[in-house]
C-alpha cells in the first residue's frame, strides 16, 4: 500500500506558539490540556510534539509528549502525568491557566503510528499513561470510521489510575470491533477475576490478537513493563517487526 | 506521556521516538523510520528502536541488540552536534509524493 507522507513531513520543524482554551482532570495525577495551535497540519494517532517552557531568565527546557486526540483542524489535547519532581510537568499540569501561550513544535515521530486506512487487527497494549497514544489510535479510528478490529488491553494501578475510564467504557460499548480489556497491578475493582498482578502471559494470550491473524501490535508504557510485554508478544509468536513500542521513561506501573 | 521527567537510575532508557524532534531539528524528513545497520554486530532495525539514555549531556542512542552507540546527539545554543559512530548506514525512506 503506498504511504503518505507523515504529517509534518520534507520541511524544517519550526516552534509554534499554542494556547491553552481547556484543561480536564482524567486522574488524580493526571489531566489533559486542550490547545489551540494556529496552522497546525493534523497529525497521525501515536505522533508527539515537543514542549519548550522558557524562564525569564532565558532557561529553558523542553519535553516530548503524545498527542491525546485525533486530528481536529486546530485543536490538540496532550494528556500529562504530573512527576512530583519533574520540570516541566507540574508546571504543565497545574499552572498554565486558560489562555496562557506555550511553545510546541511537531507533530513528530512516524514509526509508532497507526493509519485509518490500515485494515490488519490491532493489539494495543497500555502500561500506565502509556495509554494515551493509544488512544489517540481509538479516537481515530471512531472519528474516521475505521473498519480494523481493535483490542486494547490496559493496566493500570487501580482504578482511580484509569486515565480516560468514562470515555473507554462508552467506547468500548458504542464502537464496534473495539474490545477493552484491564490489568490491576495494586487494587483490583469489586468484582474483577483476580488478584491485583502484573500484566503477564495468560493476559496477552487471553485479550490480544493470535498472531495467526497478523495484527498491528502497539505496546507504550514505562520501559520495564514495554519490554516485558514486547517479550511476551514476540514469545507468542508475532514478527518482531509487527510489535511497534514507544517507552516513556524509567518507572514500573 | 513524557519520556524525559522522573529521576533516571543507571540503565533507565527509553527509546529512538524520542529522537523524532531532535531529529527533524535537524533533517528534513522524520529519521526515526529509518532502518539502520549497527557498525558494531550488524543487527538492522528502525531508528525508533533504539535504547535512547537521555540523562547524559544529549542523547545517546544504543543498539538494542549488542548495546553498542550508534549515535549521539548534543544540542548546543547555536548548534548541534550528531555523532554517528556506531552505524554503517541508514535508509531512510521519503514517503510517495
Amino acid at each position: 500500500m503506498a504511504r503518505a507522507a507523515v504529517p509534518g513531513g520534507l520541511s524544517r520543524l519550526d516552534w509554534r506558539v499554542a494556547r491553552l482554551v481547556e484543561r480536564r482532570a482524567e486522574t488524580p495525577s493526571a489531566g489533559t490540556l486542550v490547545l489551540d495551535v494556529p496552522g497546525w497540519p493534523g497529525h497521525l494517532p501515536g505522533q508527539h510534539v515537543d514542549v519548550r517552557l522558557t524562564a525569564e531568565d532565558g532557561y529553558s527546557t523542553q519535553r516530548s509528549y503524545s498527542i491525546a486526540s485525533a486530528s481536529d483542524g486546530s485543536h490538540l489535547e496532550l494528556t500529562v502525568q504530573r512527576v512530583d519532581d519533574g520540570e516541566v510537568s507540574p508546571y504543565l499540569a497545574d499552572v498554565l491557566a486558560v489562555g496562557d501561550p506555550v511553545e510546541l513544535r511537531g507533530p513528530v515521530g512516524g514509526w509508532f503510528v497507526w493509519r485509518h486506512t490500515d485494515t490488519a487487527p490491532v493489539t494495543l497494549v497500555a502500561g500506565g499513561s502509556g495509554i494515551v497514544p493509544l488512544m489517540a489510535m481509538v479516537r481515530t479510528r471512531r472519528a474516521a470510521g475505521g473498519k480494523a478490529l481493535f483490542r486494547l488491553l490496559y493496566s493500570v494501578r487501580t482504578p482511580q489510575d484509569c486515565i480516560y475510564a468514562d470515555e473507554l467504557r462508552r467506547r468500548a460499548r458504542e464502537d464496534f470491533g473495539l474490545d477493552v480489556a484491564y490489568v490491576y497491578t495494586r487494587e483490583a475493582p469489586d468484582g474483577w477475576p483476580g488478584e491485583p498482578r502484573r500484566l503477564g502471559v495468560a493476559d496477552v494470550n487471553t485479550h490480544a490478537w493470535p498472531a495467526d491473524f497478523q495484527p498491528a501490535c502497539f505496546v507504550c508504557g514505562p520501559t520495564g513493563f514495554v519490554e516485558a510485554v514486547a517479550d511476551i508478544l514476540i514469545a507468542l509468536g508475532h514478527e518482531p517487526r509487527r510489535v511497534r513500542t514507544e517507552r516513556f521513561g524509567p518507572s514500573g506501573p | 506521556m513524557d519520556r524525559f521527567e522522573g529521576r533516571y537510575e543507571d540503565g533507565d532508557f527509553t527509546d529512538g521516538n524520542a529522537l523524532a524532534g531532535p531529529l527533524r531539528e535537524i533533517f528534513a524528513v522524520d529519521l526515526t523510520t529509518a532502518s539502520g545497520r549497527c557498525a558494531h554486530c550488524g543487527a538492522e532495525g528502525p531508528v525508533a528502536a533504539l535504547r535512547v539514555y537521555a540523562h547524559a549531556p544529549g542523547l545517546v542512542a544504543r543498539c538494542p541488540s549488542c548495546t553498542e552507540v550508534i549515535m549521539r546527539l548534543v544540542r548546543g545554543p547555536s548548534s548541534a552536534w550528531l555523532d554517528l559512530r556506531g552505524a554503517v548506514s541508514l535508509h531512510i525512506p521519503l514517503g510517495v509524493e
